[in-house]
């Protein structure tokens, strides 16, 4: 069982951003299908994987996630033809940045998920909760904008 | 400042048994702005739904949660009855707490947890919220066919019954098609010719239906319900509208060097022509390449002897614009160019032939009036091998992947043909697999095997060389373990088939996607089979992906009852969640119109407000009709200016910031 910086157990905490056309229903036949992942993934549905943008990432670890993933159609198969391809290059440069920033690679990915690959989705978080775990928590993005209260 | 209201639905046991639906109702309670929070064995029911009514009127709710099923489920329902009780649709947000919490989490403790979290995000996302208004469009009751072959036929004959007008747009001089080429058609063996040009007539005398032949699609605008297209009708130097299809010019012409494009260029046609007797329409089109009065200046023949006075070389190319409602791409395919195939000397043999090429051969209206004749010395041939996949189910890099499905069967098909025809020719078929799922299929291969003493050979052609007059054809038989060498008069190559090479250009156009192989893809493969996922384009016959004529003819029928029913509406309700640009932030960059799929953002100079000072800028704006809310020019814009209604930055942000808290 990993523990955490207080010594508790670690509940990684893990959003997914999924698009609305082919992997939030992927998820959805998990769900149906009644295959188990860990409750520590929480979707947040988007139109495309080309609506993610970066800052939704960052702002995630700045708020304590300890993985971050995004789902989307396969390549070709974008709702919107060539969404995916977008999100495929953003994020590759981001999670590059990330991981020079100390975000190992580890704790971002990017997996393809078609609306009728509940199992792969089910496994892909699986796998995905198992790694985050054993890396361990993750340390906090700083913010170093002045929040406004601190001022 | 907002007043939401949380529905937490039991689902019967569906969520309640994982999930403590009562908890969750206290816990939202105190989330900013809700005001109220209740639960319910089935929201879904009009009891559920009657709840959230009553709930709106009763506390002036601005906004509503509700924890359920999926929004792919019921979120048009719960939209439905918040419009009911006043409340704009997209004040409706949904908390997934059964396909993605109940369902996959056995612990209760666990389970609750998670949908006060999903609960938490949709009450911040719903807190950033404003109401949404779809725009409405017309629907121009007009269907375009691009392609005239049966697919395309077809559907346009059952478009133009429902008392829609079509036109159909085709690039060749006549409408019909592969099929016209055609002999007989298995597994029934008729005509072609006899079940084809009824349609082909039908369609060009139906008062719905407007035919443009020799034609291409040259540019389009607009969107689902409201297409404008540029058609370029190519000048065949000859008056239609005088024309009365005598031939006469034909017959006339001097120069009969050009290969015949229809006879598969077998045989040679006059400058001046038409396709196939049936054509239609039934007028000539000059080929300016062969003509000499084109090259030269001088002859001007086909002039002197029509009587209708119809020939007329100044004719000029003319553009046609005209409103479509729906489009339909039936573009068809053609058979792969053999020319790279050495193995099978295609080039260098004459009578190496492509099983289209033996179609015309044993076609009475072919260049050897039906009878079988080597190209090389029109001799009967006493040996004919035919070969299977040629470039189909292929892994060397000039083929294809795929199986182009109709070629097991027109070989059975072929050979049958020749055998009865020629009782003392051998027939030979070199094959990987036999594929006939099809009806009476399988019944017609066992036929050409058990009546017609057809040769079948498991196994693949290594090699065919010419020697002595003969075509010595090496192959290997799987089944015996053995090399087999076969002395032969003619091959004849079922070559796989692949898209017609315009389809990429118009897919572009159309923004209609493709798959690699340069096939339309549909929306969804099985449940919207005849649509391709840009609204208002639909999908007809083997443009789609290989198919024999009784499944291009379903589907064409499939296309015209999608494109019926989108004509029959007068109004089509748009998708409010659509980009915007904060004008004031845009700087005119031009990023986002690069990434938009659908060319919906153009610029223009406006007059902004940036700090109190006022300017002519040039800023980016979205046609709310053409964007279809995919999000990438929000990503891109560098300003901040894009953003998604319905998805707003803030909202989304919101959310990830709810889950993380
Ligand atoms: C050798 C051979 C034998 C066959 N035998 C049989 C058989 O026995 N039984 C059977 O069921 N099936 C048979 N088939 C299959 C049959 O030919 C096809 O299923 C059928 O022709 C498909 O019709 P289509 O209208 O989709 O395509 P096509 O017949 O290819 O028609 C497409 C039309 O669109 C036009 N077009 C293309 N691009 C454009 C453009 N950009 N603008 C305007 N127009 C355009 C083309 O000129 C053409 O007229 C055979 C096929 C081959 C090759
Ligand atoms: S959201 Fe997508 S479709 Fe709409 S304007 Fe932006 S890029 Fe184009
Ligand atoms: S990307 Fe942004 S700044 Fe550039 S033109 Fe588009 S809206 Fe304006
Ligand atoms: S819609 Fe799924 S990635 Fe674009």
């Amino acid at each position: 069982m990993p523990i955490n910086e207080k010594g508790g157990a670690f509940n990684p905490l893990i959003v997914a951003f999924c698009c609305n056309w082919r992997s939030y229903a992927g998820a959805d036949l998990a769900g149906s299908s009644r295959l188990n992942y860990p409750v520590n993934v929480k979707v947040i549905r988007v139109p495309c994987s080309c609506r993610v943008n970066p800052l939704f990432i960052l702002r995630a670890f700045q708020r304590g996630a300890d993985g971050v993933i995004m789902c989307g159609c396969h390549p070709g198969d974008c709702h919107y033809t060539s969404g995916n391809y977008f999100a495929r290059r953003r994020t590759a440069l981001l999670f590059s940045m990330l991981d020079f920033l100390g975000i190992e690679k580890g704790r971002t990915r990017v997996e393809w998920v078609s609306a009728a690959e509940g199992a792969k989705f089910a496994n892909t978080m699986n796998q995905f909760a198992e790694t985050i775990s054993a890396l361990g928590e993750c340390k906090r993005l700083e913010d170093i904008r002045c929040v406004e209260s601190e001022i | 400042m907002q007043k939401i209201g949380v529905f937490i639905c039991w689902c019967g046991s569906n969520i309640a048994a994982t999930v403590d639906v009562e908890a969750v109702a206290e816990a939202v309670k105190t989330e900013p702005n809700v005001v109220f929070s209740t639960n319910y064995q089935y929201m879904c029911s009009e009891g559920g739904q009657s709840a959230i009514r009553n709930a709106i009127a009763e506390h002036g709710l601005t906004g509503i949660v509700v924890c359920a099923c999926s929004p792919r489920m019921h979120e048009a329902t719960f939209r439905k009855a918040a419009a009911v009780a006043g409340l704009n649709p997209y004040m409706v947000e949904i908390a997934n707490i059964r396909e993605q919490c109940s369902w996959i989490h056995k612990e209760k403790s666990e389970g609750t947890e998670k949908a006060i979290i999903l609960a938490r995000a949709a009450v911040a996302k719903l807190n950033r919220n404003v109401p949404l208004f779809a725009g409405e469009s017309p629907v121009i009751k007009r269907a375009l066919v691009i392609g005239g072959g049966i697919a395309g036929i077809q559907t346009a004959l059952d478009v133009a019954d429902a008392g829609y007008e079509v036109d159909i747009v085709e690039k060749t001089p006549t409408i019909g098609g592969k099929m016209a080429m055609l002999d007989k058609t298995f597994p029934t063996l008729d005509c072609a010719a006899c079940i084809l040009t009824p349609k082909m007539v039908d369609a060009s005398a139906h008062e719905k239906i407007n035919l443009y032949t020799y034609s291409e699609v040259e540019s389009v605008s607009g969107f689902v319900g409201n297409f404008t297209v540029n058609i370029r009708k190519r000048a065949r130097a000859v008056n239609s509208d005088l024309c009365t299809g005598c031939g006469v010019c034909v017959e006339k012409c001097p120069s009969k060097s050009a290969k015949s494009e229809f006879n598969q260029g077998l045989c040679n046609r006059s400058a001046i022509y038409i396709p196939f007797a049936q054509a239609i329409p039934n007028v000539p089109v000059i080929d300016r390449d062969a003509c000499i009065k084109f090259k030269t200046g001088k002859c001007g023949i086909c002039e002197k002897v029509c009587t209708a006075k119809a020939i007329d070389y100044d004719q000029e190319d003319e553009i046609i614009t005209k409103q479509y409602g729906a489009v339909v791409l039936a573009t068809g395919f053609k058979p792969i160019s053999m020319e790279r195939y050495d193995e099978f000397q295609y080039a260098q043999c004459p009578d190496v032939i492509t099983s289209l090429e033996f179609e015309r051969i044993c076609n009475a209206a072919g260049p050897t009036k039906g009878k079988v004749l080597r190209p090389s010395d029109h001799e009967p041939p006493k040996t004919v091998v035919f070969v299977q996949c040629v470039g189909s189910r292929a892994t060397v890099d000039c083929g294809k992947t795929y199986c182009s499905k109709i070629c097991c069967m027109y070989t059975a098909k072929h050979a049958m043909l020749l055998r009865e025809k020629y009782p003392d020719t051998e027939a030979y078929v070199f094959y990987i697999d036999v594929r006939t799922p099809g009806k009476s299929f399988d019944e017609f291969y066992r036929r050409a095997v058990e009546e017609y003493g057809v040769h079948y050979i498991k196994g693949m052609v290594g090699k065919v060389a010419e020697e002595d007059g003969h075509l010595i054809v090496q192959g290997s038989d799987l089944i015996a373990d053995k090399q087999v060498v076969i002395k032969a008069d003619m091959v004849v190559l079922a070559a796989a088939i692949e898209p017609d090479p315009t389809a990429r250009s118009l897919g572009t156009m159309f923004t209609a996607s493709m798959d690699t192989n340069d096939f339309f893809t549909e929306a969804h493969p099985k449940l919207r089979p005849v649509e391709s996922p840009t609204a208002g384009i639909f999908l007809s016959g083997l443009c789609q992906g290989p198919k024999d004529i009784p499944d291009t003819v379903a589907q064409a029928g499939a296309a015209a009852s999608k494109v019926i029913g989108l004509l029959s509406k007068d109004k089509l309700m748009g998708n409010p969640c659509v980009a915007g640009c904060s004008e004031p932030l845009c700087n005119g960059c031009s990023s986002c119109e690069l990434v938009c799929p659908y060319g919906a953002i153009t610029y223009e100079d406006k007059m902004v407000i940036d700090h109190g000072v006022r300017e002519t800028r040039r800023v980016a704006c979205v046609n709310e009709a053409v964007c279809q809310g995919c999000g990438a020019c929000t990503v891109t814009c560098p300003s901040g200016a894009m953003d998604l209604k319905g998805f707003t930055n803030l909202q989304i942000m919101a959310e990830v910031d709810a889950i993380c808290r």
